[in-house]
């Protein structure tokens, strides 16, 4: 009879399939080195799908309006790097305390609420922070964007339009992350928010205080969101209000939704998926590339329910 | 100071009604079925674009395409429903939302593809639009329509749902569908008919929509924000809910742009975030 | 004499091999999103250019390698242009509807060395961001400050009340008129400011309306916009006799005007082109144009179209030579006779140099048109200018 670590040990253990996957996110560097600025631009939107599934997938907090961590942690760096220090690593520390603590902040609303209600609060919230910074045009540039965002370099290494620099960066930080996502999710705290997904009321009764747990999760991650925007703004030296946009709440749902929520890999596999067939769609034709993608939405729901994730372990229960 | 006040509770309420055209259907559908149907602002532009092909390429008169447009839109709700839809009634929420994205992106490429990215106008007639003065106040005639318009489908609506057999039978799933199941009421029939009605109104607000916000592929996706807000803050399956909802978004959106107009869109999202906190399954909604 | 006749051929082979190398050319555009219209009529502009001119200079063959923003998105913008620098090996980038994706790529054409050609985004600034790169659009100060100064002299009002969508190009906008107006002896009376996608403009109109000012100058973007806000003036019964409405060109498009209706008469606006300019080569461009496409030139078709005709002339002078240093050197002064009128490249600041239009909504013919009535020609950008002089 296994007990609790022994649980918890196992679930930790490192599936081979992981330790490949992570061994192939190198591979772009040597195969498709022309590909790395778009290798980058995944692993931070994969970054920040993860930083969703750890509210939506594992807490249950349906947000669309995600994005507002994101951008606070983009225009941080940003700001940071135009008016005092263009040093990364102080951009990424920076925005992770912004984000955090707007994070912290607006987790008292969202917790309470639940349904429609709470999609809807986080959109509003989310769109009020767009408008505010819209407004702040001193301050973030406006529509215009930021700039004159200078960035350093990270260890001497210049970020070039080759990309190197920014997919190690991007793909380090991702790297970190996940490890911290994984942790926590085989941790008691972990365990907790899945019980208060499934069933928000009786988790008090067990003594997990469930406003509390989803708070802490919250802020999480608003920070991984923050350090997502803030790795944007280091390997583009540019900041928009796009970052704060509804669009990019929407997609990241998407996203997430397309990969598997609640599958730890499934932000980062639907990053992978949609990002790369968004660029090859857009590609061979500019003008309706929106179809194509539509219809992968269509057919992924129509035959693999529960995203890309969720339709693999399907089939592998069915065959076994 | 009077005189402008009016002119903003009629622009105001004028607005309303064309949000909740674009909204009531969904309201319903969301509280009857718990489907969430993102595509519901594509049928808008398919009853938009069906009236703009009836006018310019074939001549017909605005009043005359209405019906039409209405038509067309709960056709192609009906088509989805029974293909598409259906199969995920028992699917999770985040399905259905992947689902019906996909089907809203396909529905913009498929305008663009037809129609270009080109804005699109569809008059309506002069005497339509000619305004009414009273006093030393102009209200501007297609507005006049607009609400007109609007309160009659109210009516109609309210109508059906109390006095018919079917609105009967919609009230009892909305409330409880495993209940009505039970009684041997044919839910999905039932359901079936109530979204046709609600994508052929959309339609007919995509319609109607045309002269006051015009109309292009993105009118899909653009719209779905502020029905969403609609929906939300007027409480699912409910009609009075919608109107209210619709009214107090569409005049607080005019006077605040009047009064204050420096908050711009920080109203809309202001009141809707200060409703829904006061009131979470939405104004008229069960809890 | 056999060896050398083969070494003669081969050479041969190797010199037409190298003089048929293609010049590949990046053209970066929003063509799908909010922006999409913009997009497409520019690439039209391209598209009816290269039908018109064919498709080789220089013994070159032109080849266009299309990339998609989906809008304002300058990190998807600076990307496309990396890879299409770095992965697609193109010669020279064009194109950027939008100001912070043409910022953003910049930093591309800068650090690679690349002619850069904007052929749309109208922000002053940019053309600051990379020395290879040039504009042949339009800046908006050029035409707003310019609009502003003669609405106090030759359009004889004193008063303005300005109303702008509450973004980049609207307060750039706004201010531009501003200085114009008041620089030339006139007075703002009060301005307000739109949000961004705003669907109705009833209860500004009506604000402006119980200020009752001389004139109202309007800036909003195009699409859906300046219909609504064209509605909204009929609704609300502002007399354009007592109340000049003064705009921007993109008020007054082709689109607005038939949404719009009658609602449009008299309203005065200042813009550097409309498909309705009357000379010879409009005239053909318009034609060859409504052939390819069914529809009408806008001023993105003429950004582009002018954009390529850039991208030929500064060929042509380098003779296929597509150095960045070799196409900017000769792109500077360059000047040519444009479906817009005359037009050239500043030498100094490399911005577009043109003449601007003071044109009224008049019915010729059942139609509703743009008629010019005054211009003023060789308008550099005002803040340009003032940056030189730093």
């Amino acid at each position: 009879m296994e007990n609790a670590s022994g649980h918890f040990r196992q679930k930790v253990r490192w599936h081979p399939l992981e330790i490949a996957f992570w061994l192939c996110t190198l591979l772009p560097f040597v195969v498709t080195p022309a590909y790395l600025s778009l290798a980058s631009q995944i692993a931070i939107t994969a970054l920040f799908a993860l930083s969703l599934d750890l509210i939506l997938g594992y807490a249950g907090i349906v947000s669309l309006g995600h994005a507002a961590f994101f951008g606070v942690g983009a225009y941080s760096a940003g700001l940071l790097a135009k008016h005092y220090w263009g040093e990364p690593l102080a951009g990424l520390i920076l925005a992770a305390a912004a984000a955090g603590i707007v994070g912290y902040a607006m987790s008292h609303i969202v917790v309470r609420f639940r349904h429609l209600a709470l999609i809807m609060l986080t959109l509003g919230l989310g769109l009020l922070l767009h408008e505010a910074a819209n407004s702040a045009s001193d301050l973030t540039g406006g529509a215009d964007g930021l700039q004159g965002v200078k960035v350093g370099t990270l260890f001497g290494f210049r970020f070039d339009m080759f990309g190197r620099t920014a997919y190690a960066y991007s793909l380090a930080v991702l790297f970190v992350c996940f490890l911290a996502c994984r942790r926590i999710i085989h941790s008691p705290f972990g365990l907790a928010l899945r019980g208060i997904r499934e069933n928000a009321v009786r988790m008090p009764a067990i003594g997990a205080p469930s406003l509390a747990h989803l708070r802490k999760a919250y802020t999480i991650a608003a920070v991984m969101a923050g350090i997502a925007g803030a790795l944007l703004t280091h390997t583009t030296s540019t900041v928009s209000l796009e970052t704060l946009s509804f669009g990019r709440s929407a997609d990241v749902l998407v996203i997430l939704i397309l990969g598997g929520a609640g599958r730890l890999y499934g932000g980062i596999i639907g990053a992978i998926i949609y990002m790369v067939a968004r660029d090859q769609f857009s590609g061979i034709n500019p003008q309706y590339w929106y179809f194509w993608i539509g219809l992968l939405l269509v057919l992924v729901v129509m035959f693999l329910p529960n995203g890309i994730l969720g339709g693999i372990s399907a089939l592998d229960k069915k065959s076994q | 100071m009077l005189s402008s006040l009016a002119t903003v509770l009629f622009d105001g309420f004028a607005y309303g009604m064309l949000l909740f055209l674009l909204s009531v259907g969904l309201s319903v559908t969301l509280g009857m079925m718990n489907f969430v149907n993102l595509a519901h602002c594509s049928f808008a532009a398919v009853g938009g674009y069906c009236t703009v092909t009836l006018m310019n390429s074939f001549g017909w008169p605005f009043l005359a395409s209405l019906p039409m447009a209405f038509i067309a839109a709960a056709l192609v709700s009906v088509v989805l429903e029974r293909t598409l839809y259906r199969h995920l009634y028992r699917s999770s929420d985040l399905d259905q939302c992947l689902l019906t994205i996909g089907i809203v992106f396909v529905s913009v490429a498929a305008f663009a593809w037809f129609y270009t990215t080109e804005q699109q106008s569809a008059r309506p007639p002069e005497w339509l639009r000619a305004p009414i003065t009273v006093g030393d106040i102009n209200f501007a005639g297609y507005r006049l329509f607009l609400i007109v318009f609007g309160l009659a489908v109210t009516a109609l609506l309210v109508l059906l749902l109390e006095r018919t057999r079917f609105g009967a039978q919609v009230r009892a799933a909305v409330d409880n569908q495993r209940m009505a199941r039970g009684l041997g009421i044919d839910v999905d029939r039932a359901f079936m008919i109530t979204f046709a009605l609600g994508g052929g109104l959309a339609g007919l607000g995509g319609a109607l929509a045309i002269e006051v916000v015009g109309l292009d592929p993105t009118f899909a996706l653009a719209f779905l924000v502020y029905v969403l807000i609609v929906v939300a803050v007027g409480g699912l399956g409910s009609i009075g809910g919608s109107f209210a909802a619709a009214v107090v978004l569409g005049i607080s959106d005019m006077a605040g742009k009047y009064y204050f107009p420096w908050l711009g869109a920080f109203l809309i999202y202001l009141v809707m975030v200060a409703l829904l906190m006061w009131r979470p399954a939405g104004l008229f909604g069960k809890r | 004499m056999k060896k050398l006749l083969i070494a003669a051929a081969l050479a041969a082979a190797f010199g037409t091999a190298h003089a048929q190398q293609t010049v590949r050319i990046g053209l970066v555009l929003s063509s799908s999103g909010q922006f999409a219209d913009a997009g497409a009529q520019l690439d039209n502009g391209i598209k009816t250019y290269m039908k018109m001119h064919g498709d080789t200079v220089g013994g070159r063959k032109i080849e266009l390698i299309r990339r998609d923003t989906g809008g304002i998105a300058p990190d998807v913008a600076k990307r496309l242009s990396q890879e299409l620098v770095v992965r697609d090996k193109v010669d020279i980038l064009a194109g950027y509807v939008l100001t912070p994706n043409a910022m953003a790529a910049a930093d591309v054409s800068a650090e690679a060395k690349k002619f850069m050609v904007v052929m749309n985004a109208a922000t002053s600034v940019i053309i600051t961001k990379s020395p290879y790169m040039i504009r042949t659009s339009v800046v908006l100060p050029q035409v707003m400050e310019t609009f502003g100064t003669w609405a106090a002299t030759k359009g004889g009002l004193k008063q303005t009340y300005t109303m702008v969508t509450d973004y980049g190009p609207g307060h750039d906008s706004e201010r531009a008129f501003q200085t114009g107006f008041k620089n030339a002896g006139g007075t703002i009376v009060g301005s307000v400011r739109f949000p961004v996608a705003n669907p109705d403009f009833a209860a500004f109109v009506q604000r402006a309306k119980d200020i009752a000012p001389e004139s109202i100058y309007i800036f909003i973007p195009g699409g859906a916009q300046p219909a609504a806000l064209g509605k909204a003036f009929a609704e609300r019964g502002i007399d354009k006799q007592k109340t000049k409405v003064l705009g921007s060109g993109e008020a007054t498009a082709e689109a607005a005007l038939k949404a719009m209706g009658d609602n449009a008469l008299d309203i005065i606006t200042a813009w550097h082109y409309d498909y309705k300019l009357d000379n010879k080569l409009n005239a053909a461009f318009v034609k060859e144009f409504n052939a390819m496409h069914g529809r009408n030139p806008d001023f993105f078709s003429i950004g582009g179209y002018d954009g390529m005709h850039a991208i030929y002339e500064t060929l042509k002078k380098t003779q296929g030579n597509t150095d960045g240093e070799a196409l900017i050197a000769a792109a500077k002064g360059l000047r040519w006779q444009s479906p817009r009128g005359p037009m050239s490249i500043d030498p100094e600041t490399r911005d577009v140099v043109q003449t601007v239009y003071i044109r009224r909504v008049q019915k010729v013919g059942g139609e509703l048109v743009n008629v010019p009535f005054d211009k003023v020609e060789n308008v550099r950008d005002p803040d340009g200018e003032r940056r030189k002089m730093k």
